[in-house]
């Protein structure tokens, strides 16, 4: 080791929230020069709350900053900036209606005679910029036409043309296929031979044992252990990180399907953007089975479920729950029907993020018994409601102060349990999940996967779609791929190898 | 006690903070008056104001009376933020109200007021739940914007019911067009000269759509469709007939508001009667954060203002038209709410006019609440 002093010191950090959480206890973090530190943590550890510490966001009780050496007090993000650090959040913060340049600039624009602002001379800056970090961004396109791939180097750009030497990425994959991260990690390799010092906060252990220097493992609110990659292994992260040894295999057992429960037959519906996402799709799910859909983002699995659920009409075709055509059928018929549905994306569908849990808990049952009663059905029963979230946000171990905090002060992994809990009710036919793990830690994905299995042995038929294949061929009894609207190849459990699935995936096999 | 603070401390600094600055127009405006440059004139000024709204009998009733309309009004308004939509057209709803009222109040003059006066008061609740559904379904139909519908449809308003007055209903006997006398139809006075039967029933109003949002599935429909109509959509709930339904609800609100407006105040139709009711609404129930309570006490304090400037006036020489200054700034400072918060130092959690954010949101060409189905 160098005698430079770390880039960035942190000792101490302590802060007790007013609700009575610990969240950072004590906590020591260095960061040296050119390296790449993970943080790793289940959802709720403490780890966002330590980088908002180090972000100006909030105020630790205890505790010392310490930047070259140097002790800093970090009063706001400002203050931060100035300091040299850039944060890139999970959620970003980018506004949808301006271009990349814009968003790159705000705060610090470029104006020329007075307070004309110089868009053209920012956006040379932003392609030379660019085009050094290796990304393939037009800086005059707007937000809301880019992918979140994309969205995020915007963020990492700002940070940079801000003159960040110290970027903390608050778990940048969570949000990003499997591609995209490949290229991310591309980016902040680039970045690291440039010098930069980078903080990745993850609870992916094959992630961070990919394409970190150093990490250091926070368990509740506390630093429970530093490695490096090359002397430690996933379990041996796992168990760190959890408390407690973790199968990171799904033990499934065998399944017993039943009849067959679900039946669609020659599917057909539009997307968005009016074209036909899916051109015939035929599907069947027995009663306690789970089905895998395997394929790449964006080949019509989205519009399948949505169709399953009722939030898409289909232009053609049938879709038979117990013999009963639900076709046409309205959501809450489906839902009164025995349908439940995890959505992909939680805050657009699945949450409403103002709300207090229990609410959000009750949200797809707030009309039934004994949620709703008094005369005419009408009157909500509070008691219900509040014992409901109560027995959930135990039984599901979602981490958050009492049941009256809104969603959005959970952390997305804690809100992703909240959505599963609601939806995983006893008296099902069948469950639609979309990316039912999506941001979830180890330890709530093993959770979540033996309920997934439990629910399939009393009888429930599932239906799976995640971008994860590894997820889908752990837990589907059929594997189906789907390329561009069609079921291109349907594999039993035990045929289902991953170099196959994926060939198929990638080019739709004889059909394309 | 923290609670009331957290969610009131912006509207009631905002309204200190308009008196502050309302102080100084009127000192500066003291120079051009016969009595010169006075710097405590906005003491008296306030000190009349507030003894013609609260000093007597009379002025607390004068108060109630201008509140009244406006609490109704105020719920009508804020009832619609609660579903993401902006109801600018309180003020077309309250005048087919009034007229519904009138007309019904004045077909029934010589009945008993059991009969008279809920009738009366049924029509004009209906004649606003109309003219409210009419934006409402609009928007759940096409996806057409409620604010540009209702601004329409307040005008309809005014052309249609002096057409109507001119020609179905003109009373005989009269020098200009207005609709015949009410007399049974009139709410019955309660106490001293005017405090009459529609303040008790306009409080009632409030606690009944708090019980409505707060309790009721339905409230928890209207609340979600407008905090996140995707995950209503989702959840079972069907938007578009939400947002038909709120447009109905809040136009019967205001329908109501013109009716006891009617029935206690103003006794017949003619055209002209516009009055600002319908845009003090929107004041109102932005001030009382579109929380009923909040609306109750913002009513009571525009009541006030209307109740206490005249005495203002007389003592003072302060014009009345300083009211709609100060009403102004009370707005302007809430939607700033950054400078009462550099000013006074305190920290509020979330933005006071959260309503509006959902407002702007479907306004920058978001698509309408369960559009595509």
């Amino acid at each position: 080791m160098s005698d430079q002093p770390p880039v960035l010191e942190m000792r101490g950090i302590t802060k007790r929230f007013p609700t009575g959480t610990l969240a950072n206890e004590a906590i020591d973090l260095e960061l040296r020069k050119g390296e790449i530190h993970a943080l790793l943590g289940e959802n709720g550890a403490g780890k966002s709350t330590l980088m908002n510490i180090l972000y100006g966001l909030v105020t630790p009780d205890a505790g010392e900053i310490r930047i070259d050496g140097q002790p800093v007090v970090i009063r706001d993000p400002a203050d931060a900036i100035s300091r040299g650090i850039g944060m890139v959040h999970q959620h970003f913060m980018l506004i949808p209606v301006l271009s990349v340049a814009e968003n790159v600039v705000l705060g610090q624009e470029i104006v020329r005679a007075g307070e004309i602002l110089d868009l053209g001379e920012a956006a040379t800056r932003i392609s030379l910029l660019a085009k050094k970090l290796g990304f393939d961004i037009d800086p005059s396109s707007k937000i809301e036409q880019l992918s979140v791939g994309q969205q995020q180097r915007v963020e990492i750009l700002k940070a940079i043309y801000r003159n960040a030497r110290i970027l903390v990425l608050d778990e940048p994959t969570a949000v990003l296929t499997p591609q995209e991260t490949r290229e991310i990690f591309e980016v902040l390799r680039r970045l690291r031979a440039e010098g930069a010092s980078i903080i990745f906060i993850s609870h992916k252990l094959d992630e961070v044992l990919e394409i970190a220097d150093r990490i250091t493992v926070i368990r509740r609110g506390k630093v429970v252990g530093s490695r490096t990659p090359t002397d430690c292994t996933e379990n041996e992260l796992a168990e760190l990180m959890v408390g407690r040894a973790v199968s990171l295999r799904v033990d499934r057992g065998r399944s017993h399907p039943g009849d067959v429960m679900v039946e669609v037959s020659e599917l057909r519906a539009k997307n968005d953007r009016g074209h036909e996402a899916l051109q015939g799709v035929d599907l069947s799910v027995r009663a306690g089975e789970i089905v895998g859909i395997a394929g790449v983002a964006g080949n019509g699995q989205e519009e399948l479920v949505e169709a399953l659920i009722g939030l898409r009409r289909p232009t053609a075709g049938r879709i038979r729950l117990a013999g009963q055509d639900l076709t046409r059928a309205s959501v809450e018929t489906r839902r009164d029907r025995g349908i439940a549905f995890v959505p992909a994306d939680r805050h657009r569908f699945g949450l409403v993020l103002t709300y207090p849990l229990d609410d959000n808990l009750a949200l797809t049952r707030y009309a039934e018994h004994p949620f709703a009663g008094g005369f005419a059905g009408i009157v909500r029963n509070f008691r219900a409601i509040t014992e409901n979230a109560i027995r959930l946000i135990k039984e599901f171990d979602i981490r958050a102060p009492g049941p009256k905090v809104p969603a959005s002060s959970l952390s997305g992994g804690n809100q992703q349990k909240v959505v599963v809990a609601r939806e995983f009710r006893h008296d099902l036919k069948l469950l639609v999940l979309d990316q039912p793990t999506r941001g979830l830690d180890v330890g709530s994905i093993e959770f979540i996967h033996k309920q997934v299995i439990a629910r399939r042995d009393d009888g429930v038929a599932i239906v799976l779609v995640s971008a994860e294949l590894d997820e889908v061929l752990d837990l589907a009894d059929r594997v189906l791929v789907m390329f561009r609207g069609r079921v291109v190849g349907v594999f039993p459990a035990e045929e289902a190898q991953r170099e196959k699935v994926g060939l198929l995936m990638a080019t739709g096999g004889d059909r394309s | 006690m923290r609670r009331i603070w957290r969610v009131a401390s912006i509207p009631l600094l905002a309204i200190v903070l308009a008196f502050i600055v309302a102080a100084v127009i009127i000192v500066i405006s003291s120079i051009v008056t016969p009595t010169g440059f006075d710097l405590f004139l906005p003491l008296g000024a306030y000190g009349s104001l507030f003894a013609g709204a609260f000093g007597s009998g009379t002025g607390i009733v004068n108060t109630l009376v201008a509140a009244a309309p406006l609490i109704l009004g105020g719920l009508a308004v804020g009832l619609g933020f609660k579903a993401g939509l902006f109801n600018i057209g309180v003020a077309g709803q309250f005048l087919v109200g009034a007229f519904a009222a009138a007309v019904a109040g004045a077909n029934l003059a010589g009945a008993p007021t059991v009969l008279a006066l809920p009738v009366a008061m049924v029509a004009g609740a209906l004649g606003g739940a109309a003219f409210g559904f009419i934006p409402g379904f609009l928007k759940a139909r096409t996806g057409a914007h409620e604010v540009v519908t209702t601004i329409m449809l307040n005008n309809a308003a005014v052309l249609l019911l002096t057409w109507a007055v001119n020609d179905l209903v003109r009373a005989p006997g009269f020098s200009f067009p207005r609709t015949g006398e009410i007399g049974n139809s009139a709410l019955p006075v309660l106490l001293g000269r005017n405090l009459h039967l529609g303040i008790p029933l306009a409080v009632l109003t409030v606690f009944a759509v708090r019980w409505l949002l707060d309790r009721t599935t339905i409230g928890f429909e209207i609340r979600t469709v407008g905090q996140n109509p995707n995950a209503a959509r989702y959840s079972g709930m069907r938007p578009i007939f939400i947002t038909a339904l709120t447009m109905t609800l809040s136009g019967m609100l205001a329908g109501i508001a013109g009716s006891i407006q009617m029935l206690g105040v103003i006794g017949f139709y003619a055209p002209g009667i516009t009055g600002s009711v319908g845009f003090d609404s929107i004041a109102v129930a932005l001030l009382g954060r579109s929380d009923p309570i909040g609306i109750l006490f913002a009513a009571i304090l525009f009541g006030a203002f209307r109740a206490g400037a005249p005495l203002m006036q007389i003592e003072t020489s302060v014009p009345i038209e300083i009211i709609d200054i100060i009403q102004a700034l009370v707005i302007l400072f809430l939607a700033a709410d950054l400078i009462v918060k550099r000013v006074f130092r305190v920290r509020a959690d979330k933005p006071v006019i959260s309503e509006l954010a959902t407002v702007a949101r479907t306004w920058a060409g978001g698509s309408p609440p369960g559009g595509s189905t």
